[in-house]
């Protein structure tokens, strides 16, 4: 228990950093990648929890739990969003018999 | 135990960008639980016990199981979405290239930070995440309740059957 | 101003009553019976005549001179302070006593006057929000409130002269009395501004206690008299700008009668002597007012002997009549001015509310030519007007012999050729309102088919009250001469500080008034040999006449001059504008820019079609050079 509990020391803080950049990166790539508006909603996800990543990171070197506290904020909104934008997903399939992210073409107006 | 953050991090990384790469929304969905799942091991790692466990238990068991729901209810994954215009695929890897270039650069110069607290490994657990949740953080918990519960109308009111307001 | 006077403070009744009345006739106006509304009207007008005779004795008894009544601060930034305050003393109080007093009877004359007009609510309206601002103009202790007072009573003159607007000839004069009196307007503004530069303040009192540091002809003040002049040349009709007063006479004839006789266009001589330490420090000032009173004294009364229109020819001699209290302004006289303006607001009334009778017995007939011998079938009309008449020739013991003596023997005081020329005017003056008199009361009478009756009560006794006052008024002002006290000047003494004149000897008066009364009679003979006798009446148009009688006739042919002078260049340079500025240059260049703007816009449209998937391109992109500019800078 002692070895994974002090292995925090042994790495060093810029790792959790680029890890969680990467992940963004690859949540925003997502984002603009596919058409399916229910992968674009997971690749959000991604990004959010890359976000968690970093913030419980910090809070690990901190030694400070409020950097988790924070975390479990950003998972109430996590939810929240998740609740709202899939049943706007359902509503959106309902209506025009497709997920595709490119039959949304309305927002001009 | 390096050895384990590396390995935790390949698989987030690589599940990852199955989720992005992959076509089957069931295959994004899992790869993403199993993202997830990595992320958890991160969180022990990271000496946040117990922000793993409420991890593991909201999200890869409420939020992923929703989408998963929807996908399967909604029928996803027979309907074939075709893929965006290589041009604008191959566009969307440059833009999250640079996006990571950029971010890294930016996050340069934060790179070494003064420890406020002397290390302890006890922060994570519950009746210290606890503490700090009811003292300093009341109010904003008690608002958050606020926040659900109009998401839980609006998810009510997006899912309603009503072609009066359905309407665009 | 040691002790609050007791009951002064009910001074803000008295233009509160006409207000109400105002917002009564004006707010009901659908729903009074025309009877109603003129009644309304008149009390309140009455009522705050009778709130001044009692400010006038609570004052008196008082033993004060002056009382400042603060009803609230209105303006109140950084050192400026400027509150809504009223100033009783002896001369707002004669002022406020002749607006309300002749007031309230033009507006019981109007009650009959008015009867079968479709829009008498509107009228008396109009009327008392006339009054309720004329009273602001004579009771504000400062220039600010006084000016809200001048453009009110402005605004009023604009709407009574307009009052029948279905006749387009009386909008344009409405319109051309609103736009020279703007001009007047600009110079007071102007005045306003430069006094409250130069003193930091606009209150009455302050600037004329600080006003004594200054030296006699420093420049500010003379420029500030000038400006201030300008203002009341506009609002009482002197020359250049007295032409709109004739064309005024389109409204009805009480509005003439109150407002374009009796009270307005005296505003400006009300403001000239309220600033009168002012115009002592400023000689130059004093000489400009005298010559344009002169001037517009005589050449009014030369243009007044050759009109036909019956308030026509009122109106001129009313505008000689303000020269000549110019004329005792520019002489330093203030209270002779004042005093003049007091018995030309009995007379000047009387004569206006005369010829409306007249004008409603002959049933809307304003030609002198076609009148005539009226003095049996109107014979109270007739002896009131024929009191009036007097009076305005200055005719002994009636009232304009008084005031009209006071200016002639300070001009005598100043020189003999002012006295002079100003003697020829009244000479003139006399002469045409024999005529007048003469044309429309005696003789034969010339419109066929008109059968003239007398007025209606209602109608006859603010004449006969105007006809004493007007014989009488001026005994409110004896003379030393003939063993008087000189009651009115003294009384304004407080409040006016007149020029020091040395007093001319008695028999050296003795004598020019006797001179001057046998030169009136000699002109009244004439006029009655003239137009009785051998019963002449006036070309009618189209006639050929000499070629002076043309020039007076056509009335020096000032308003021809003004539009060459001034209209048609204007029209000139506006069209050049519009043709060649507005529609060749400033006219694309604004649509190029409408244009550009559209076609900018119609590019950028294309951008916003819609496409999420371009949105989030755009928005990581945003994000991008977001970052990127931050890592740089």
């Amino acid at each position: 228990m002692n070895e994974i509990t002090s292995a925090i020391q042994l790495i060093p803080l810029q790792h959790y950093i680029i890890l969680s950049v990467t992940l963004f990166s690859i949540g925003m790539m997502g984002v603009l990648f596919r058409r399916n508006i229910i992968a674009i909603l997971m690749c959000l996800e991604l990004m959010f929890n890359s976000a968690n990543l970093l913030l419980a990171a910090f809070s690990a070197y901190h030694s400070d739990p409020s950097g988790q506290v924070f975390v479990f904020f950003i998972m109430i909104v996590a939810a929240a969003e998740v609740a709202v934008g899939l049943s706007i997903v359902v509503m959106m399939k309902r209506n025009v018999e497709s997920v595709d992210i490119n039959l949304l073409n309305r927002l001009k107006w | 135990m390096v050895f384990l953050f590396y390995f935790l991090s390949a698989i987030m990384v690589i599940s990852a960008l199955l989720v992005v790469f992959s076509k089957s929304p069931i295959n994004n969905v899992i790869y993403l639980i199993i993202c997830f799942i990595a992320m958890a091991g991160h969180y022990i790692l990271l000496n946040a016990q117990f922000l793993a466990v409420v991890h593991i238990i909201v999200y890869t068991g409420a939020i992923m199981v929703l989408f998963l729901f929807v996908v399967m209810l909604l029928n996803l994954n027979k309907a074939i979405i075709p893929q965006k215009s290589a041009a604008a695929r191959v566009l969307a890897v440059v833009t999250g290239g640079i996006f990571f270039l950029v971010l890294l650069a930016a996050t340069r110069q934060t790179f070494v930070i003064n420890p406020r607290y002397a290390f302890t490994s006890e922060i994570g657990l519950v009746a210290n995440v606890g503490k700090t949740l009811f003292h300093e953080f009341l109010l904003p918990f008690e608002i958050s309740s606020v926040l659900f519960i109009s998401a839980m109308v609006g998810a009510v009111m997006f899912g309603k059957r009503d072609h009066a307001a359905g309407e665009d | 101003m040691v002790n609050p006077i007791p009951y002064i403070d009910l001074a803000w009744l008295v233009p509160a009553f006409p207000l109400l009345g105002f917002l009564v006739t004006g707010l009901a106006n659908k729903s009074l019976k025309h009877k109603q509304a003129g009644i309304i009207a008149s009390a309140m007008v009455l009522l705050s005549f009778l709130v001044s005779l009692v400010l006038f004795f609570i004052l008196r008894s008082s033993g004060q001179n002056e009382a400042t009544i603060t009803l609230f601060n209105w303006i109140s930034i950084g050192g400026m302070n400027i509150p809504f305050a009223f100033l009783i003393d002896h001369l707002s109080l004669t002022m406020m006593l002749i607006v309300t007093g002749v007031g309230a009877l033009i507006h019981i004359y109007s009650i009959g006057y008015m009867h079968d007009d479709e829009r008498v609510n509107s009228f008396f309206a109009q009327m008392n929000l006339f009054t309720f601002s004329m009273l602001l103009l004579v009771m504000g202790a400062n220039y600010l409130v006084l000016f809200i007072g001048w453009e009110g009573v402005g605004l009023c003159s604009y709407l009574l002269i307009g009052f029948w607007f279905k006749n387009p000839a009386y909008n344009y004069a409405a319109r051309k009395a609103f736009v020279m009196n703007r001009i007047g307007d600009l110079g007071f503004i102007l005045g306003i501004i430069l006094l409250f530069i130069t003193f930091k303040t606009v209150t009455f009192s302050e600037i004329f206690s600080q006003a004594a540091a200054f030296p006699v002809g420093a420049p500010v003040i003379t420029l500030i008299t000038i400006l201030l002049l300008i203002g009341a040349v506009g609002k009482s009709a002197q020359i250049p700008l007295f032409t709109w007063l004739p064309d005024a006479m389109a409204g009805p004839t009480p509005v003439s009668a109150l407002i374009h006789a009796a009270t307005m266009v005296t505003a400006g001589i009300y403001m000239i002597a309220r600033s009168s330490i002012l115009y002592n420090l400023a000689p130059l000032t004093l000489n400009i007012i005298i010559v344009i009173g002169l001037a517009t004294a005589i050449i009014a009364a030369l243009i007044g002997l050759k009109q036909n229109d019956i308030k026509k020819v009122l109106a001129y001699s009313t505008v000689s009549q303000l020269g000549y209290m110019f004329l005792a302004l520019g002489l330093g006289a203030y209270s002779a001015g004042v005093f003049h303006v007091t018995t030309h607001a009995f007379f000047k009334a009387l004569l206006f509310l005369g010829a409306g009778s007249v004008i409603h017995a002959m049933g809307g007939e304003q030609d002198i030519r076609k009148m005539g011998g009226l003095r049996k079938k109107m014979p109270l009309t007739y002896f009131t007007f024929l009191a009036a008449t007097l009076a305005i020739s200055g005719i002994p013991p009636f009232s304009g012999f008084f005031s009209k003596d006071l200016i002639l023997s300070k001009a005598f005081e100043h020189s003999v050729i002012l006295y002079i020329l100003a003697l020829g005017g009244a000479l003139i003056t006399c002469f045409y309102m024999f005529r007048l008199l003469y044309l429309v009361f005696f003789g034969e009478q010339r419109l066929a088919g008109a059968h003239p009756h007398e007025s209606p009560k209602v109608m006859t006794i603010p004449l006969i009250i105007l006809a004493v006052l007007s014989v009488f008024g001026g005994f409110l002002n004896i003379p030393s001469l003939f063993n008087g006290d000189s009651k009115f000047s003294n009384y304004l003494h407080s409040a006016v500080v007149s020029k020091a004149s040395e007093e001319l000897s008695h028999s050296t008066e003795i004598g020019l008034i006797l001179g001057s009364l046998l030169l009136l009679g000699l002109v009244i003979f004439f006029a009655y040999r003239t137009f009785v006798s051998k019963s002449m009446i006036p070309a009618k148009d189209g006639e050929p006449m000499s070629f002076f009688s043309k020039l007076i006739y056509n009335k020096f042919y000032i308003d021809e001059m003004y539009t060459a002078v001034f209209e048609k260049p204007f029209g000139y340079l506006s069209d050049f504008f519009y043709n060649k500025v507005e529609n060749t240059v400033l006219d694309p260049v604004v649509d190029e820019i409408g244009f550009t703007t559209a076609r900018v816009g119609s590019l950028l449209r294309k951008l916003q079609q819609g496409n999420m998937s371009f949105y989030l391109f755009a928005m990581v992109a945003g994000i991008l050079l977001f970052i990127i500019f931050i890592l740089i800078v």
